[in-house]
């Protein structure tokens, strides 16, 4: 680890935790507008259903109502828009059906919106709420995927069997793959799930609307990853509202994991209604709100088959999955088990030939979406379960057949047979660290000790490869991104040296004010608190795409950095000519522009006084002032990988699960600040575990959520998680971007769930147990043992 | 949640006489009734605070029973020396109710009175054949669990406090849910001058019972073992959710059961 105090490479402390822990974090809930008017929608409490009465003149004649919305409100405005197209493997474009900001005679999940009361106090709006006269015809609902497909129910008229698409990858690959299969020495096939989840960040959801008719002026503060694909999204397809009449405000945002990318009907409805009423419009989202409005994540449910040839070497992946989309499209929904799933197949392996074939499905349950890895973590999952169960069947160490079949160091750049080329990365240098750190060697002994104490102790490993970025827009764009995913960025030396950083990318937790400044502090030679980091305001910042996909550092920061670039440039220019020498001759260093040779030197803040006080100034040839935007589209995505392993003891008595130990190997590239990529791989860890082992988002039958709170939506606490053991010195840098960085927010949450899940299979491996699906709870595990038993008895 | 009036009676008598309007509601913590409140799941025309009633806080460790006053927290009784040395079992399941905020302020006749099926007081009270004594009488542990949220007080009756006797051993073993942290399935076990005693929380459709074979089989043999050989209790009846099937309930009654003999 690189111990010097400031720039790249430090541990500086996050500069933004003194207002968080200090109670002093402006959020979209903490502001307040003169003469705010206060929204409650009233959802769905039915899976799916028929409007056949809607009555709300009771509820708009109750005290302090401004106005009862419903569907007829929104007549001639445009539904919630998709921002990514699939096109399915006859060429047909996926089904589309309109998600109405309101539901237009038909609702499709529980907390589906259905009105809005907006009135002078939260209190009167709920109180109105209860005075509007709903009548809904209930409809069967279809909850389970398979079950969807046969039709007969439809969600939406437009799929009346409910397929969003079907889809190939890579098509012509799949008789090779087919072929490959029947002909191998050995196939090794699982059926899993991938769990539904919640991704309840701290914040709930929240927006403000509020207009201003002196100048036709819409603001929208909304708790979102993504201003400007927000202001985008809703002017352009929603609301009509052209960029220079709407300003969209994200402040501080508490936790995203990517439920805060989307483009909400909320937003929509309060930008709406401001205007209508001519107040601004407040609403703010309960946890129970949230439980059936945000999107969720993850619910795939596959089976995937790995061929071997004889000496062991991968030959053949085949993975069929169907995913789903609830009941509506959301934002990035389609592209989440297409191109950011089928794409990361090949893992970190050699294997030849790939082919996924994919079926989206309409269910009558909350819509799903991107969340903390989006895809990747399925990949990874159904790849690292794979590839352990074929060890165990064939007798040989996951670790070894692992690394028999590693891309090598030698092999990059490598074109996997599923698009995507990846730069650079060394996985036997992760895999050795990991075994290493979790002392392989003396697991033996720590198992013997737990048998003596009636517990099953398991070792298991797993090793990913992850996609970051989500760019370069001409490669997104062929695949169906409707928008860029370059990052902007701005960077504006003040007169007297210090320096405002104005930054497409969003952040909400990741640290971004800190890092950010690091980079710039480090390039200018000037002291981090120099330096200030703005973000989250369509009207401060560039146009920027946000913050996701692991992205921020690799694309908005080489953004930052690609301005700071042309600010050298200019300040060496000006410099020369200050010091009355040929540029040629001009070195920058430490924050002081010298000519070589000489001691003649100007400091940093002296050029920017120059170049704002232009007295003696090159004027003929260069124009006052020192700021510099940039907008930086990468030439690749960024592939982090690593290996992970941990250490669990399960209670054969009750099927519970303690996690003992927990390792993580990562080549992150460069880092910028450790001591946050440590808390990032914390925090994806905690969440995989949560993932692996207890939150589960299930409906039953009707589609009535049966986890529709913390009561019995099981979060990760503090004493379900060991401490993380965490490496980062294996560094491959990224080939492509000027920081040699790869991205490091979703790792934790793609490599754990299958550390984890076969640690427990390694664990109850001796009771016959071959896969428990997700999350391992200790009913689950319990189960699992005891039929795995009662069959041995048979 | 919906307007109410908040009345703070100073003695049990005015209490009672505030809990004579129509629809009003005791609160003792309120820490079941309030998250039903904010849900406007109920419409109390008033809220009688109990908490605030000098008679009704308060612990006193005599020498061969606990009384534990109504308003008491769990908190508190975690806390005290007393419990801790007469009865460390029930001084050890308070410590591990809900979470510390839960604990400052949820009391012992709140949860009592409300009778969680899940909640772990109510298996301390009757596997320890305890005495709820109230604002008009003495109710038995035996005849005061009547099954889910189900007891035998009256319209406006109030829980003064829960009078413990001392047991030779007693100790309770909690199986969480997971997400809640409520007994999934919790064993109160505990050997009496009288006898045993083996009450369940958390498992039953009926609410907090007592395991009778356990019982039989422990009075003779208080070990471990003695559970061991026993058959888990029929899954019939059990409760069933996405968290524990009445069968693997059934199965946690029979491993906490040993587990609390053993820790006792």
């Amino acid at each position: 680890m690189n111990k010097q105090m400031t720039g790249i490479g430090a541990s500086s402390k996050r500069r933004e935790d003194v207002r968080f822990l200090t109670g002093k974090g402006q959020y979209t809930d903490d502001i307040n507008r003169h003469g705010q008017l206060y929204a409650h929608f009233v959802r769905s409490e039915v899976a799916h259903g028929k409007i056949t009465k809607l009555d709300a003149s009771a509820a708009a004649a109750a005290p302090g109502v401004a106005h009862v919305f419903t569907s007829k409100d929104f007549e001639g405005v445009g539904g919630v828009p998709c921002g990514w197209l699939i096109t399915d493997k006859n060429g047909e474009p996926m089904k589309e059906p309109k998600h109405p900001i309101l539901a237009e005679g038909k609702v499709r999940h529980v907390g589906d919106p259905i009105a809005v009361v907006v009135a002078e106090t939260l209190a009167q709006a709920r109180d109105a709420a209860e005075l509007i006269d709903l009548e809904i015809e209930e409809l069967p609902a279809v909850i389970d995927m398979r079950e969807a497909l046969k039709g007969g129910v439809a969600v939406h008229d437009e799929a009346p069997d409910n397929l969003c698409y079907d889809w190939e990858f890579v098509a012509e690959n799949k008789a090779a793959v087919d072929e490959a299969i029947a002909r191998a020495a050995h196939v090794t096939t699982l059926e899993l799930v991938n769990n539904r989840l919640v991704a309840n960040p701290m914040e709930p959801r929240c927006a403000i609307g509020e207009y201003d008719r002196a100048g036709d002026q819409h603001t929208l503060y909304t708790t979102s990853q993504n201003p400007h694909v927000i202001r985008l999204l809703m002017g352009a397809f929603v609301l009509g509202i052209p960029e220079h009449k709407l300003r969209v405000v994200a402040p501080d945002v508490g936790g995203g994991f990517g439920t805060k990318i989307y483009h909400y009907a909320e937003e929509a409805f309060v930008t709406f209604a401001a205007k209508k009423l001519n107040k601004p419009v407040k609403w703010t989202a309960s946890r129970s709100e949230a439980f059936m409005s945000d999107a969720q994540g993850r619910d795939h449910v596959t089976k995937v088959e790995l061929a071997l040839d004889a000496d062991n070497n991968f030959t053949a992946l085949r993975c069929l999955t169907h995913a789903n989309m609830g009941a509506y499209l959301s934002t990035f929904a389609p592209c989440i088990p297409t191109w950011l799933h089928g794409t990361l197949l090949a893992g970190n392996y050699r294997t030849p030939l790939i082919f996924t074939n994919v079926k989206a499905v309409f269910t009558n349950t909350v819509p799903v979406d991107a969340y903390r890895g989006a895809g990747r973590p399925e990949a990874t999952y159904q790849l690292e379960r794979v590839i352990d169960k074929a060890a165990r069947e064939l007798g040989v160490s996951p670790i070894a057949l692992r690394k028999q079949n590693f891309i090598k160091p030698d092999q990059f750049p490598y074109q996997t047979p599923v698009a995507v080329v990846y730069d650079t990365g060394d996985y036997d240098a992760t895999m050795d660290k990991v075994v290493e750190m979790a002392d392989l060697a003396g697991f033996d002994a720590r198992k013997a000790e737990a048998k003596s104490r009636g517990k099953l102790r398991g070792l298991g490993f797993a090793h990913y490869i992850e996609a970051c970025g989500i760019a370069p827009s001409s490669l997104v764009g062929a695949l169906g991104a409707r928008a860029g995913l370059y990052e902007a960025a701005t960077v504006r030396v003040n007169p007297t040296g210090s320096v405002s950083v104005f930054t497409g990318s969003h952040s909400h937790g990741q640290g971004h004010e800190t890092t950010f400044a690091q980079v710039v502090s480090d390039m200018l030679g000037i002291p981090e608190d120099q330096i200030d980091i703005v973000h989250g305001d369509t009207n401060r910042v560039p146009f920027g795409m946000g913050t996701y996909g692991s992205r921020s550092l690799a694309v908005g920061g080489s953004a930052i950095v690609k301005s700071v670039e042309k600010i050298v440039s200019k300040a060496r220019k000006i410099a020369a000519h200050l010091l009355e020498a040929s540029e040629a001759d001009i070195t920058f260093e430490d924050g002081q522009f010298k000519v070589a040779g000489t001691d003649r030197a100007k400091a940093f803040g002296e050029i920017a006084l120059a170049a704002y006080v232009p007295h003696q100034y090159p004027i003929e040839e260069i124009e006052p002032g020192l700021e510099e935007t940039s907008f930086y589209d990468p030439k690749n995505f960024t592939y982090p990988s690593g290996g992970y392993a941990c250490e669990v003891e399960v209670d054969p008595e009750t099927g519970v699960v303690k996690v003992c130990a927990f390792h993580a190997a990562d080549d992150f590239g460069n880092l910028v600040n450790p001591m946050i990529v440590e808390g990032q791989i914390h925090g994806g860890v905690a969440q995989g575990i949560g993932q692996a082992m207890l939150e589960h988002c299930t409906f039953d039958a009707d589609g009535q959520p049966q986890a529709g709170s913390y009561m019995d939506y099981a979060m990760p606490r503090a004493a379900d998680m060991p401490m993380v053991n965490i490496d980062s010195s294996c560094v491959t840098p990224c080939t492509h971007n000027p920081l040699g960085v790869k991205g490091c927010g979703e790792a934790g949450a793609i490599g754990s769930p299958p550390a984890f899940v076969n640690a427990v299979i390694d664990a109850l491996a001796e009771r016959g147990v071959t896969h428990i699906d997700m999350p391992l709870t200790p009913q689950a595990v319990w189960k699992a043992i005891h039929g795995a038993s009662a069959v041995a008895a048979e | 949640m919906y307007a109410f009036d908040y009345v703070k009676p100073a003695s049990v008598a005015d209490a009672v006489k505030a809990l004579s309007a129509e629809d009003a509601q005791p609160i003792s913590g309120g820490q079941t009734l309030i998250p039903t409140l904010k849900q406007r799941l109920g419409q109390p025309s008033a809220l009688v605070d109990l908490t605030k009633i000098a008679d009704l806080v308060g612990i006193e460790a005599g020498s061969d029973s606990v009384l534990v006053k109504g308003a008491t927290t769990h908190a508190a009784v975690a806390a005290h020396e007393g419990v801790m040395q007469a009865i460390p079992g029930l001084a050890k399941l308070a410590a591990h109710i809900g979470d510390p905020q839960v604990r400052n302020r949820g009391t012992i006749g709140g949860s009592v009175a409300n009778n969680d099926p899940a909640a772990c007081y109510p298996a301390a009270v009757l596997g320890l054949g305890a005495t709820v004594l109230t604002d008009r009488r003495e109710i038995a542990a035996d005849d005061y669990f009547q099954g889910m949220f189900t007891t035998a007080l009256e319209e406006g009756e109030i829980v003064t406090g829960v009078r413990f006797p001392i047991p030779e051993k007693s100790a309770y073993a909690k199986f969480v849910q997971p997400a809640s942290r409520f007994a999934l399935t919790g064993v109160y076990a505990a050997k009496l001058k009288g006898g045993v005693r083996v009450a369940v929380t958390g498992a039953s459709e009926s609410g907090v019972f007592r395991w009778a074979e356990a019982e039989a089989a422990l009075a003779s043999n208080w070990s471990p073992e003695a559970v061991e050989t026993l058959a888990a209790p029929a899954a019939d009846g059990m409760i069933g959710d996405i968290h524990g099937a009445p069968d693997y309930r059934a199965h946690l009654v029979k491993v906490m059961t040993k587990r609390a003999v053993a820790a006792a």
